[in-house]
């Protein structure tokens, strides 16, 4: 176990873990933002419910959230020194933007929010949740473009041993960038959708607060139908824009060894790395893959042997999460049609709902298989085509990363199996549920702290 | 060359204002099993520092943001070599972010001692570690030519090093029991003023042996020489330490509060002031040092960064303030969200 394989572990297991949380705050933010807004403009105290239910929710997800994104911003100097001296120049300023700009405003009002209901009108309150809700997802513009510049570096030369910024505005514009902010940014949404479908599912099937899940259910619904649409008919154009500028991701994504035209989709593959083959190949579809990235079936695209082997992503990895990906994609597409058809009758449609509450973990899957896809797609590089990953670790003792790695599993299964834990518990106790301390334990309380 | 000097600066400033915003929380968190006697004073103390903390918090981000942006290579070098005490930091800092959410979501004393235990640990240890930290920052750390670490975390642990850690727990400790002080009535108030009380003449005597310490173990005080008129900062330093104790007899507390926050102010500013243009110091050779202007990105990184930096940190300030200044009220029976 080297220091290399140690840091790579350790990252992939913080960030896969931080991951589970933010695309949570970054969606449920905005649901409970429009829940809010409700609120303030009809009066109707469901939607209060609503806010404090799903807002209580959020609050769990977003602490855990908040704690180990602190980790990353670490990590690139701690075990990744040698990528940071060479790429802090254009990277470093992104991830400061992100602090400035983006973090700051998130946790300044987010307790603004959580305590301040009786401090701040009904209005103005609700403006804080969209300024959360803004600021969260500004925070993941800013890193998704600093991810981007890593899969397609622009705005940069070569000066003094290391990468020097050349053109702050194309790192900014970068395509890839872009496609990425609007493949990400509605998937958090779709994510955070299913979560409350999938919990208001679970107390439609009890029959419990039917008019508070039914509103909460057709605000998910609304919300994931045009988010799942969206995310995969931008992805699509996303995965072109690969094929452009990443052909080897595309090329492993596809299991493809050999440049032809008329490429083909295979529905499965099993790569064989070292024979430079598929040992296993079914559901060949002639063609489609030219299609899909070039828009022409005679197409010509690139084969992993195209690439020298040191240069060539894990295949099996890299082909496995995409098709995860995609499937999940489908599939929540055709819950969210058929959602859409049944909507007014879904406690006849008890299977719906079960299907929708046993789909809660689905977006997280999906959601991590996009970015395994994404960064073991883009292996060996750091930075694609810039600098390898065996290039970029810290010079330090690789017991000190084994230690620290050790760590991170107990400590984030801790906060992992805690955080889930407590989030299941009060979506179980729904909206009526003794809220926590205060009430609780009013015994022992002075009415006003003297 | 200039652009530099001003990033230097700035940096300086972020980690002051971490140090005087996050430091209440540290200090608090630290005197949890102490001050707390009921369950019901550490849920007040804990929701004195609830609206803020978080937003407190993310100087630290910006400052180490910041590091990266401005000045990759000290990022790079710091942020490896200073690995075991960055993460045990890291870790305490995320049991203490998680606690305070978690505290109060089960009914059960077991569950909230366990998360009060982390505060206590998650607020003492970094505290601790980042006096210790920055003091060897101002000794000089053991860095190669090429910027390699040749120590490990107990080379961290010597007496400077120490009376730096020591330093920085009490200077947060009188910061956090004057917040508390200021926000809170009745028995718990009078336990947070006596607190402040009987701290600050340690902090006082910690205080002057680490300005006498810093003569013998750094090099800080070449820059005083050079240029006496700065001196001063440490006289301003000095009064603000002053103004704690005559404040915290008029029970003053807010006030008392803002000497203290100027008073860590301060001693950030003096061992910046000092160790200008260091910022990571070879303790091996000078000449390995990493320096701002050896270690700084581009003139246009710099540039754009600071445009950034004008924009948005004065906005920030006016929007924390308003927050501050929203939960300036005594904690109350309705305020204990957490």
């Amino acid at each position: 176990m080297d220091v290399l394989l140690l840091s790579r572990l350790q990252f992939t297991a913080t960030t896969i873990f931080h991951f589970f949380f933010v695309p949570l705050t970054l969606g449920l933010s905005v649901l409970v933002a429009i829940m809010e807004t409700q609120y303030v403009r009809t009066g109707n105290e469901t939607y209060l419910k609503m806010t404090k239910f799903w807002g209580k929710l959020f609050l769990i997800n977003f602490a855990v959230g908040v704690v180990t994104g602190i980790t990353l911003e670490f990590q690139f100097g701690t075990n990744w020194s040698g990528y940071s001296a060479y790429v802090g120049d254009i990277f470093g300023s992104l991830l400061a933007i992100e602090a400035t700009a983006a973090f700051f405003l998130e946790s300044t009002l987010i307790g603004v929010w959580v305590f301040g209901w009786k401090k701040l009108s009904r209005k103005a309150h609700a403006v804080v949740m969209w300024l959360v809700a803004g600021a969260s997802n500004l925070s993941a513009i800013w890193i998704l473009t600093a991810n981007g510049w890593m899969q397609q570096p622009v705005g940069y030369a070569i000066r003094n041993g290391r990468a020097e910024l050349t053109d702050f505005a194309a790192v900014v514009f970068n395509t890839f960038s872009i496609l990425q902010i609007l493949h990400v940014v509605p998937a958090a949404l779709l994510l955070a959708a299913f979560f409350v479908m999938g919990i208001s599912a679970y107390h439609l099937l009890k029959q419990q607060n039917v008019d508070f899940f039914t509103r909460s259910f057709r605000l998910g619904l609304v919300v994931g139908t045009i988010a799942s649409f969206w995310v995969i008919l931008e992805g699509d154009m996303h995965a072109k824009h690969v094929t452009k500028v990443q052909p080897a991701k595309l090329a492993a994504m596809e299991s493809l060894w050999n440049t032809t035209s008329r490429a083909p989709v295979y529905m499965f593959a099993v790569p064989d790395e070292q024979n430079e083959r598929n040992s296993v190949e079914i559901g060949a579809i002639p063609g489609l893959l030219s299609f899909l990235g070039h828009g022409d079936f005679n197409a010509k695209v690139k084969g992993l042997k195209e690439f020298p082997k040191s240069e060539r992503p894990p295949v099996l990895l890299t082909f496995l999460s995409f098709r995860v990906m995609v499937a999940l994609g489908t599939y929540f597409v055709v819950m969210m049609v058929i959602g859409i058809f049944i909507r007014k009758r879904l406690l006849e449609n008890r299977w719906y709902l079960k299907l929708m509450m046993f789909s809660i973990p689905l977006p997280f899957l999906a959601h991590t298989a996009g970015w395994v896809l994404a960064e073991v797609g883009r292996q060996p590089w750091i930075v694609y085509g810039l600098m390898k990953t065996a290039d970029a670790v810290s010079p330090i003792a690789a017991s000190q990363v084994a230690v620290s790695l050790v760590a991170f599993i107990l400590v984030y299964g801790l906060l992992g199996a805690v955080g889930y834990y407590l989030i299941g518990k009060y979506a179980r106790l729904g909206p009526d549920a003794v809220a926590g301390p205060t009430a609780a334990s009013g015994k022992g309380l002075r009415p006003a702290v003297v | 060359m200039v652009l530099e000097s001003i990033w230097f600066f700035l940096w300086g400033l972020l980690w002051a204002v971490y140090f005087m915003t996050d430091g209440f929380d540290l200090g608090i968190g630290s005197l949890l099993p102490f001050l707390g006697k009921t369950e019901e004073d550490k849920r007040v103390m804990v929701n004195a520092m609830g609206p803020l903390w978080d937003g407190n918090q993310v100087w630290l981000l910006s400052a180490g943001g910041v590091t990266f942006a401005a000045f990759p290579r000290v990022y790079a070098v710091m942020f490896s070599s200073l690995y075991s005490a960055l993460m045990l930091i890291l870790f305490a800092l995320i049991l203490r972010g998680v606690a305070f959410e978690f505290r109060g979501k089960v009914e059960s004393p077991g569950w909230r001692k366990l998360w009060d235990a982390c505060i206590f640990i998650g607020s003492l240890a970094p505290a601790l570690l980042f006096g210790v930290a920055f003091a060897n920052i101002f000794q000089g750390i053991p860095i190669d030519q090429k910027g390699v670490y040749q120590g490990t975390l107990f080379t961290l642990l010597n007496p400077y090093g120490l009376i730096g850690g020591v330093l920085f727990v009490l200077l947060f400790l009188v910061h956090g029991a004057l917040w508390l002080a200021a926000k809170t009535d009745g028995e718990l108030q009078a336990r947070a003023a006596a607190a402040a009380a009987k701290i600050w003449p340690v902090e006082v005597v910690v205080a002057v042996v680490f300005l006498a310490a810093s003569y013998f173990s750094t090099n800080l005080y070449a820059n005083y020489m050079a240029h006496p008129l700065l001196f001063a900062v440490i006289l301003l330093t000095v009064v603000a330490l002053f103004g704690i104790r005559v404040f915290l007899a008029q029970r003053a507390f807010f006030k008392a509060w803002f000497a203290s926050a100027l008073t860590i102010v301060g001693a950030t500013f003096y061992g910046v002031i000092g160790l200008f243009p260091n910022m990571f110091p070879s303790s091996m050779n000078p000449a390995w040092s990493l320096t701002a202007h050896n270690a700084s990105s581009t003139q246009l990184t710099l540039t754009i960064m600071l445009v950034v930096v004008v924009i948005f940190v004065p906005i920030v300030l006016a929007y924390q303030a308003w927050a501050y200044n929203l939960f300036k009220t005594k904690v109350t029976l309705e305020d204990l969200v957490y």
